[in-house]
């Protein structure tokens, strides 16, 4: 038994994983009533909805989650600029959640076999996400090598998002991870899925020219602003209304 | 029982009169068979056309806690798309084709959904009332006479009596809220009361299918009681929630022990079935451009599961897939 007392969670770590999921819930709710199979309408929505159930634990450990998601600026946002990404087609959706999937998927493991404030979470996370890779990494397959339509918009996709991978091998304060072994393992899964998809790990740059910062650090992409007005606006339109 | 045309008949009129379910190796009238693929393709057709107007409210979701509700219903409502199809097809008529009638207009959704969700307040309304009414049409069909569709309808209607009680909670939250959330509520009950009451369909003097479908036990009620018992229910749920049903003639019949109510617009009703409604136009394109532009994804799925059974792709380990369009 640990009966030592549970330390407040880093507010900067428990924003960059709960913006995360919260934005990344956002875009695949845009999917709702566009997806090219039904089937897929029910598992981009589950994705969704497991995304934002982590989204409003981590942002409840520090502080009010609606206040976090609805009242915040754009630039005080944390997530990663991959997750605001738009959805494009199928494939650049597909590209984004094995991205991401893989990096949250080894991120968790690590984050669960810990001994921090977000150990719970992340052992309760961990299968979630396995099923968020694993369906990732079969769309991956199915599009890589189905037609050579598919191959083609899914290696444009893959390479379209490879300058957003970068940053989320950069440390977060209050997290404690060995981010050379995540960004190893997480190299070695992509890899490994993307050859037997026919496909290759794209070589491009992994960050953007411009050093100003990334998601991290609250600079983001121009489609995030549109997102979150879309996003904020009932809400900021009723101040202090409860719903 | 005779193994003749007329024996085959006459079990199935003596299944049907004593309440036993046809199942779908049983020999069934093909009139029957119609009836049954017509009637769940087209409540197939408005769960998935459905999703749309209340999709158009997920990214803007008020609370968190909102967003959730809305995303899963709209999740369920896929769901029950596909748990319908799959009854469809029991009949021996797949999804591809029925989406073709459907991409095609030469079946129908529910004309419910030809109309727009303009406020938020509409979500609630639509969870309440449209609902309401699919759940009071829907729960006879759960002893209808058809074994896949009755056992479908079970699992729709414990989710659908969900789907209502969150749209009466999300407008007792706007009717106590601030004036400007309780005005919200009033306007989108207003618009949504009498399209509601249309959904159980044409006076019963009117309806087309309604005879024949209630001998076959399809059907159980008939329209304008159903429609009745609907009224019913609402009238002390809308004090509840300190909402007006926007009928002057709505008043306690002491005599009938039921409400009285007044005239439902069916000319309203007629020309947004026959497509002129606000929304028709909008949800049959978005439907057809949704299967449209995904048609590459499902080509390609098909074209990796053919490699995959001709063994060119090595089989995965241990891992369902989804051959959805295979």
């Amino acid at each position: 038994m640990n009966d030592a007392p549970v330390t407040a969670p880093p507010r900067a770590a428990a924003l960059a994983l709960g913006d995360d999921a919260l934005v990344l819930s956002h875009r695949l709710g845009e999917w709702a009533g566009h997806a090219p199979v039904l089937e897929e309408e029910v598992a981009l929505a589950n994705i969704a909805l497991d995304l934002l159930g982590q989204a409003r634990i981590l942002l409840s450990l520090v502080g009010d989650e609606d206040e976090l998601a609805y009242l915040r600026e754009e630039r005080a946002f944390r997530n990663l600029q991959l997750v605001e990404q738009p959805n494009g087609d199928f494939a650049q959706t597909i590209a984004r959640q094995l991205y991401f999937s893989t990096y949250q998927l080894f991120l968790y493991r690590q984050l669960a076999a810990g001994d921090s404030a977000f150990t719970g979470l992340a052992a309760k996370a961990v299968k979630e996400v396995a099923y968020h890779q694993d369906h990732a990494a079969h769309w991956t397959l199915r599009l890589g090598d189905g037609t050579a339509e598919s191959h083609e918009r899914m290696a444009r996709a893959c390479g379209a998002l490879w300058r957003y991978t970068g940053e989320m091998f950069e440390p977060v304060e209050g997290l404690e991870v060995d981010w050379r072994a995540l960004e190893d393992s997480w190299r070695e899964s992509v890899a490994g899925v993307l050859e037997r998809a026919t496909l290759t790990l794209p070589d491009g740059p992994r960050s953007g020219a411009w050093r100003a910062g990334a998601g991290r650090q609250g600079l983001h992409t121009e489609p995030f602003g549109p997102m979150l007005a879309e996003m904020q606006h009932l809400h900021r339109s009723h101040p202090g209304a409860s719903w | 029982m005779e193994t003749t045309a007329e024996g085959f008949e006459a079990a199935f009129d003596a299944a049907v009169a004593a309440d036993e379910r046809i199942e779908p190796r049983d020999w069934m009238p093909e009139a029957y068979r119609a009836s049954l693929v017509r009637q769940i393709a087209q409540h197939a057709h408005s769960e998935i056309i459905g999703m749309q107007p209340e999709a158009n409210w997920i990214s803007r979701a008020p609370s968190l806690r909102r967003k959730a509700i809305l995303m899963a219903k709209v999740q369920d409502e896929a769901g029950h798309g596909l748990y319908l199809y799959s009854a469809a097809e029991t009949l021996g008529t797949g999804r591809e084709e029925l989406l073709d009638k459907l991409h095609t207009g030469r079946q129908k959704y529910s004309s419910i959904f030809n109309y727009p969700t303009l406020t938020w307040a509409d979500v609630g309304a639509i969870g309440w009332l449209v609902d309401g009414a699919a759940i009071t049409n829907q729960v006879p069909l759960c002893r209808c006479s058809y074994g896949p569709y009755a056992r479908a309808m079970v699992r729709i209607c414990k989710e659908e009596s969900f789907h209502q009680r969150q749209g009466y909670e999300l407008l007792l939250a706007l009717s106590n809220g601030t004036p400007a959330q309780h005005e919200m509520a009033q306007d989108a009950v207003n618009r949504w009361w009498w399209p509601s009451l249309m959904m159980f369909g044409p006076p019963d003097d009117e309806s087309a299918h309604s005879a024949q479908s209630m001998a076959w036990k399809i059907k159980r009620h008939s329209n304008d009681e159903l429609r009745q018992r609907f009224v019913d229910i609402c009238v002390p749920q809308a004090e509840a929630l300190g909402l007006a049903l926007p009928d002057p003639d709505l008043r306690w019949n002491e005599e009938r022990g039921r409400h009285d109510f007044g005239a439902i617009d069916w000319a309203e009703f007629r020309e947004v079935l026959k497509g002129n409604g606000p929304c028709n136009e909008q949800r049959i394109t978005q439907r057809r451009r949704a299967h449209e532009e995904g048609a590459w994804v499902r080509d390609a799925a098909a074209a990796y599961a053919t490699k995959r059974r001709a063994g060119s792709v090595p089989a995965e380990d241990g891992v369902r897939m989804m051959e959805a369009t295979a």
